[in-house]
């Protein structure tokens, strides 16, 4: 489909691209097999100014929104999907910053992002707080000199590797969720410390860690916006962020459909290629039909958040959702093509299809997604006499 | 610094198509690339340029479609860019495609080092950099593999021979030409991009050159392609007869009529 992408934004989706296939391509497996994170890699992304495109102008960014963004990470992701999130994850953590920041503290922490010398991340997950993320536990207690932050984040990605994290912790634990707060912690702060880093299915050049604080005291001047708003402020970035996630699947998926037609064509059985049996081209039309569905809705939904719309978490949930399970069945269809050669750890697909899954999961389960969509629809209905 | 990256624009792909009028490459309706190796020079250029401050010029002389692989080094780095386009260039070979050349470094002095890729892919010759500086009359280092240290006036260099490496040193200015070892040439950035999209490229032709129309293009090359041919693929097998014994004389002896032995 033609999406009218300005000229920029096709510059900017062509050097992803370019980078993505010259750059990972020839060490993606290497990364997912050591399951390290892919800080050569990060170096080029910073290199050929990727991630000046999220931040604005100002403060050294390109000014690019949300589109922008996600054009990138649906390139990386089309080649790797651990590598996309490394990238994205730097966005995330300074979202909320970008948003409610001042001058100064833009100022401060920005231009460090956009050069790409320092990654960002973004902590609100807790053991307790998964889905229900209100039911956070670490404390942010005013002291003099700023805020002693104490407890535990869980599955933070970039987790280790980032200097920035942004993270929801209650500065008034009697209030529950109306007592959280969004605080800049920079890594290296006495009392900060990283805990396991996290062996996982897939997207494995990524790093997952737990954040541990013990009487992390951070400055008063770290806070993000009004104390007391972290809360909707984190609900907030990810109804933003999400289209972001969808475009990881998106690339995902078109990068599984690519090397299943790629297989298809070559793979001879029954003195055939096997792109020529009706059972195939009807999973392969499929898989493109789901590809380019979600592509038009994460791009749809973007845009939106790119117009200054108030309210986008029905649309970029539904991005999410749909782009993620189109992704999961795109990758698990392209394995079947591929065969027993697709379900080998020499062939990329298996990779794909572990990578996948992870899309259902965070930044909002899919379930949870739905679940978001039909309350609006009740409280739509509800307004309706 | 002053640095001038020389580059050409090559067919990007292995189709390479022979005018059997002229016998020179046929250019038209083919993708172009830089050079692979001049990709290294410029990215070495730039980088010189980033450890020792100054400016990196790109030059290349060819069609008026050239400049889209200057945009493209500025893309990559370069600061500014000169095209070297004119009728009267065509059909140089690589001495007179030296002299424009050289006779552009001229131009843009002054310059403190001239960085060429060590051959390009479709001529093949790694003669035009060597050529330069005998009409520069400057010094040459071929197969730079590193860049040592630049220091007031001189530059050290390793470069790749047969049986290892040589260390060289040499005053400025000077050509060299650099082989795939040198660097893992960057990406392009997207300010580099923008950069090289609005950059204004001068057009210098053979008069603004200051350059003497019998020793630019064919009138100015020494050397004429007679014949391009792909070479006739023979093998011939033959089986010995006899014992082991018998045959082994019989192959050596073949040998060494062969003169192989």
């Amino acid at each position: 489909l033609e999406y009218f992408l300005t000229e920029e934004q096709k510059t900017i989706k062509g050097l992803a691209r370019k980078l993505a296939e010259e750059r990972i391509l020839p060490i993606r497996a290497e990364l997912d097999e050591k399951e390290e994170f892919p800080w050569a890699i990060m170096k080029d992304i910073a290199d050929s100014d990727l991630f000046r495109v999220f931040v604005p102008e100002e403060y050294e960014g390109l000014g690019g929104g949300c589109l922008d963004l996600c054009l990138v990470v649906e390139e990386l992701s089309r080649i790797c999907s651990g590598v996309a999130v490394s990238y994205a994850a730097s966005a995330l953590g300074c979202m909320t910053l970008m948003e409610y920041g001042t001058d100064e503290q833009k100022k401060k922490f920005l231009p460090d992002i956009a050069s790409g010398k320092k990654l960002g991340a973004f902590a609100i997950t807790e053991a307790t707080a998964g889905s229900d993320a209100s039911n956070i536990k670490t404390t942010a207690e005013k002291v003099e000199g700023g805020y002693l932050l104490n407890g535990t984040k869980q599955f933070i990605t970039n987790g280790g590797e980032a200097e920035i994290y942004t993270v929801i912790a209650l500065t008034d634990k009697t209030k529950g969720a109306r007592g959280a707060s969004a605080i800049i912690v920079e890594k290296g702060t006495p009392g900060f410390t990283f805990g396991k880093k996290e062996k996982k299915i897939g997207i494995r050049a990524s790093a997952t860690s737990e954040l541990v604080f013990r009487n992390c005291l951070v400055p008063e001047e770290n806070l993000l916006g009004k104390p007391g708003l972290g809360f909707i402020q984190a609900m907030r970035l990810f109804d933003r962020s999400r289209p972001g996630i969808g475009s990881q699947a998106v690339g995902l998926a078109q990068g599984a459909l690519e090397v299943a037609v790629d297989y298809a064509q070559e793979r001879v059985q029954f003195n055939q290629p096997i792109i020529s049996i009706g059972v195939v081209q009807s999973m392969l039309a499929e898989m493109a039909i789901q590809v380019e569905a979600a592509r038009a809705l994460v791009y749809a939904a973007a845009r939106m958040v790119d117009s200054g719309a108030k309210n986008v978490t029905e649309e970029s949930a539904m991005s999410k959702v749909f782009a993620s399970d189109a992704a999961m069945k795109v990758t698990t269809d392209a394995v079947q093509i591929c065969g027993g050669t697709g379900y080998m750890r020499d062939f990329p697909v298996e990779k794909m299809m572990r990578d996948a899954k992870i899309l259902q999961i965070y930044e909002g389960t899919n379930q949870i997604l739905r679940n978001a969509i039909a309350v609006n629809l009740r409280k739509r209905k509800a307004r309706t006499p | 610094m002053n640095i001038i990256v020389c580059l050409k624009q090559v067919p990007g792909t292995t189709e390479v198509k022979i005018d059997p009028q002229t016998n020179t490459l046929v250019r038209q309706g083919i993708k172009n690339i830089i050079n692979p190796f001049d990709a290294y020079a410029i990215e070495e250029g730039v980088r010189i340029r980033e450890q020792h401050g100054g400016k990196v010029t790109v030059v290349t002389m060819g069609p008026p479609q050239a400049e889209e692989a200057l945009r493209e080094a500025i893309s990559l780095g370069a600061d500014e860019a000169v095209l070297l386009c004119d009728g009267a260039f065509a059909g140089a070979d690589t001495w007179a495609t030296a002299y424009a050349l050289s006779q552009a470094a001229v131009k843009l002095e002054p310059y403190d080092i001239i960085i060429c890729g060590r051959q390009t892919i479709d001529g093949d010759t790694g003669q035009v950099g060597p050529e330069m500086a005998e009409m520069l009359e400057i010094p040459f280092i071929a197969y730079v593999s590193k860049i040592e240290e630049i220091t007031d006036g001189t530059l050290r260099v390793r470069r790749m021979v047969e049986e290892g490496h040589e260390i060289l040193e040499t005053t400025l200015p000077a050509v060299i030409t650099v082989s795939k070892e040198i660097n893992l040439p960057r990406l392009p950035s997207l300010r580099g991009i923008t950069k090289s999209k609005s950059a204004v490229i001068p057009t210098w032709n053979a008069e603004e050159l200051g350059a003497e129309k019998d020793k630019v293009g064919l009138s100015g090359s020494s050397t004429k392609v007679i014949k391009v041919f792909f070479p006739q693929r023979i093998s011939e097998s033959e089986m010995l007869e006899g014992d082991c014994e018998t045959q082994a004389d019989t192959l050596i002896s073949r040998l060494k009529d062969a003169s192989l032995i």
